[in-house]
């Protein structure tokens, strides 16, 4: 016989699975857990429900060649598509890659900027994902001296 | 937790460069104690502003961003004396709100 906490404790686990496919609508979107323990840049909009990535010219994202302290890179990621919904900063040999996700409303401009921990020297990418799940990506280079995540 | 977020917001045309500087340890549950132990992790994991009480910006944030952590990012349609409010919420459940005047 199924107890009460055995039915609150099964919704949760579909409620999380259900969120982490990106079924439900953007705002209502707790926060995706699945997305920032993906290990790779392509688990991470798979998590989203995006498609694969495209690189694009219209997306930038800027930092620093070279990061003296692996602990605090200066990463930006803007961009000038249209209809653009998130964007994402990723470090690719990162525990887990994804940074940050941003919602873009109208009211703010695509362009976030944010410090990040880098473990190693790594390619970072910014993506914009629109409205239907199209995701655009540039990436670039950064080397790091100090490994920032207390390694 | 301690020290308020200090924010800056700077209107420029019709819009406004905000930055946030928040004071959090963000540990990534990655590093390890002076025991051995690893240190679990404790980290802002969404992050809202709005304007005037309108959500203009949210954001989820994985524990690679960086302790006491930057934000900036532009706001359309601020104009000087508006309130922008930026509020945080952690893996421990605790939260944070902080104001400033646009100007």
């Amino acid at each position: 016989m199924q107890t009460r906490r055995d039915l609150l404790k099964r919704s949760a686990i579909v409620a999380g699975l259900l969120a982490g496919t990106g079924l439900f609508p953007q705002y209502a979107l707790a926060y995706n857990k699945g997305a920032f323990e993906a290990k790779s840049v392509a688990d991470v909009l798979k998590a989203l429900g995006a498609g694969a990535p495209t690189e694009s010219k219209e997306v930038t994202i800027s930092g620093p060649d070279i990061a003296e302290n692996g602990a605090v890179v200066p990463l930006t990621a803007s961009t000038t598509i249209a209809g653009v919904k998130q964007m994402l900063i990723l470090v690719e040999k990162n525990p887990a890659a994804l940074v940050a996700r941003y919602d873009v409303t109208d009211s703010v401009e695509a362009n976030f900027a944010t410090r990040s921990k880098m473990g190693q020297s790594s390619d970072v990418y910014a993506v914009a994902i629109t409205a239907d799940g199209k995701a655009f990506f540039a990436k670039k280079e950064v080397k790091v001296t100090l490994g920032g995540c207390g390694g | 937790m301690a020290d308020p977020m200090r924010i800056r917001a700077q209107v420029s045309g019709d819009k406004a460069t905000v930055r946030v500087l928040m004071s959090h340890e963000m540990e990534s549950g990655q590093r390890k104690d002076a025991a051995g132990n690893t240190v679990p992790a404790w980290f802002i994991q969404e992050v809202t502003a709005s304007l005037n009480g309108k959500v203009v910006l949210s954001a989820d944030w994985g524990p690679a961003v960086s302790k006491n952590p930057f934000l900036q990012f532009t706001v359309k349609g601020a104009k000087a004396g508006d309130k922008l409010a930026v509020t945080w919420k952690d893996t421990k459940g605790e939260t944070r709100t902080d104001e400033a005047t646009v100007s």
